[in-house]
């Protein structure tokens, strides 16, 4: 910390520290004390609340998907976008691997994994069928 | 916006009018547009620039809209707003608009809206803001956000692709007796499942279309209003919901902040769904319209499928429905809201020839903006409701 940066500055952005769980293989999400609520997109006060104090928690990975669209781009292969209902009891956007598009069903039961892109860009969450 | 600051039947609507629309001149600007717009409404009420004393514009197409537009006018308004709350924005003005009148902070109140999307690429002028958690999934923005919610309304309700289509094949025959529509065929429940899927289960005719275009509102006191040159379109109730900005924060996929900014405006007008004559809702995509009749009242929740099914909101259905043809084929620049107050003046006038709805005297407008996050409602009523 250098002289410009004051003792109430954020150490690190909420993102920085989301992706540095990513990248040990960790969902994390944060819990706010103040509504007993988890709260994502992780940010730096609490909705409704306005709390200052987020705690960060990591997931189990499990969740269930609650909405799903399969977009079919020209000339592209089709690929699904989910929403995720976390067992936690947050929602997060993501996509399912390991399953053909279509086969995507709301309900279906999914495990976190963590996607490393290879051109470089930041780790994120992706997920897989529970029983595969 | 607390409805309760506003008097129902206080201001009106005295002027509405399109820019040139569908795939305009080329260099044609979204100011330009508005500009256009600004003086057909003006003409439409018999006003004129000099007496403009309120300013109200967004477009996606410039950081200041409002600065813009008052530069292009050469008009220093006495009151100005410059709310985006995406499409739905139109209906805020409104009720800001009203509450700035009966505030005595401007008397004639402009509100304009212009995009060139079509000729310009929408690529160029929608692109959303960068989400790192959901950037990486590449929805199709605002489309996938939809479908999201389509997907869920499915497996609640039962709603089937079907449903979905005879609201765009409902529009389509609307578009067909506004002479200023983009669509000029009529289309079929088959050509809307057979068409390119997009976002499932949305095809691209389930998807409002990209058009070029403008649009400008005239708002001014009851007083006013009566000696100018059409029939006042009175504004009876307004509300206003913000209810998330991502999908992914929408707190249920199958209901929206309508419920919410539909019950506010009904209070204020003092009336209900059955007492509304003519219905305008922003059809961004054939769920938006199923969400909003569901919300508005006008069936029950999770009916809205087969509530559409039988031609009922079609020329000659029992509720008459975005009887320009809508976002789906009537025009859509991107901000549509506009054109939907615009058609409900139209039609509380009685103006709005072969899809005209026969002794209406009260029409809702409703708006979204977003990913079905902001709703506005606007209720107008004719001289026979004040």
């Amino acid at each position: 910390m250098d002289s410009r940066t004051s003792a109430s500055a954020a150490p690190a952005s909420p993102l920085a520290i989301f992706r540095d769980h990513l990248s040990r293989g960790e969902l994390a999400y944060q819990y706010d004390p103040a509504s007993g609520r988890p709260v994502f997109h992780p940010r730096v006060i609490g909705p409704g609340t306005g709390n200052d104090d987020l705690q960060w928690r990591v997931s189990t990975g499990k969740g269930t998907i609650h909405a799903v669209t399969v977009i079919s781009p020209r000339g592209e292969a089709p690929y699904n976008v989910v929403l995720v209902d976390m067992d936690e009891g947050f929602r997060l956007m993501s996509r399912v691997e390991g399953l053909a598009p279509e086969e995507v069903r709301i309900g279906l039961r999914v495990r976190m994994q963590v996607h490393q892109p290879q051109d470089g860009q930041p780790p994120y969450p992706v997920f897989r069928p529970e029983a595969a | 916006m607390n409805s309760q600051a506003l008097k129902r039947g206080a201001c009106a609507i005295v002027g509405v009018a399109e820019s040139d629309l569908g795939e305009v001149a080329a260099g044609l600007s979204p100011l330009d547009l508005m500009g256009q717009a600004t003086s057909r409404a003006l003409r439409d009420c018999g006003l004129s620039l000099r007496d403009v004393d309120g300013v109200f514009a967004t477009t996606s197409q410039s950081r200041m809209p409002t600065l813009a537009l008052c530069e292009y006018l050469g008009i220093a308004p006495r009151y100005h707003d410059g709310t985006n709350i995406g499409g739905c924005s139109f209906m805020s003005m409104v009720a800001h608009a009203q509450l700035a009148i009966q505030a005595g902070l401007c008397e004639v109140a402009l509100i304009a809206y212009g995009s060139t999307q079509r000729s310009a690429g929408r690529s160029n002028v929608a692109a959303p803001d960068v989400n790192p958690y959901e950037a990486p999934y590449r929805p199709i923005y605002t489309a996938s956000s939809y479908a999201l919610a389509a997907s869920r309304h499915m497996h609640q309700y039962g709603t089937t692709r079907e449903q979905l289509a005879q609201v765009a094949v409902a529009a389509r025959q609307w578009a067909l007796l506004n002479p200023v529509a983009w669509e000029k065929t009529p289309l079929t429940v088959d050509e809307v499942l057979g068409a390119r899927m997009l976002s499932h289960p949305l095809t691209v005719r389930d998807c409002c279309l990209v058009t070029d275009g403008g649009g400008a509102l005239i708002v001014t006191s009851a007083a006013r209003a009566a000696t100018l040159r059409k029939p006042p379109a009175y504004i009876l109730g307004v509300g206003e919901h913000l209810s998330h900005y991502h999908i992914t924060s929408m707190p249920d996929l199958t209901v929206t902040g309508a419920a919410q900014s539909g019950a506010a405006a009904y209070a204020m007008a003092g009336l209900g769904p059955r007492d509304i004559d003519a219905v305008q809702v922003y059809d961004a995509f054939t769920i938006t319209t199923l969400l909003f009749l569901e919300d508005l009242g006008f069936c029950p929740k999770g009916e809205g499928g087969r509530f559409v099914a039988d031609g009922a909101i079609a020329p000659g259905g029992s509720l008459p429905v975005n009887t320009n043809g809508g976002g789906l084929s009537y025009c859509h620049p991107g901000m549509y809201g506009v054109f939907v107050l615009m058609e409900a003046v139209r039609q509380v006038r009685g103006e709005a020839g072969r899809r005209q709805v026969a002794g209406c005297e009260t029409a809702i407008a409703h708006g979204n903006g977003g990913t079905l996050s902001s709703q506005s409602t606007v209720i107008l009523g004719g001289a026979a409701t004040v």
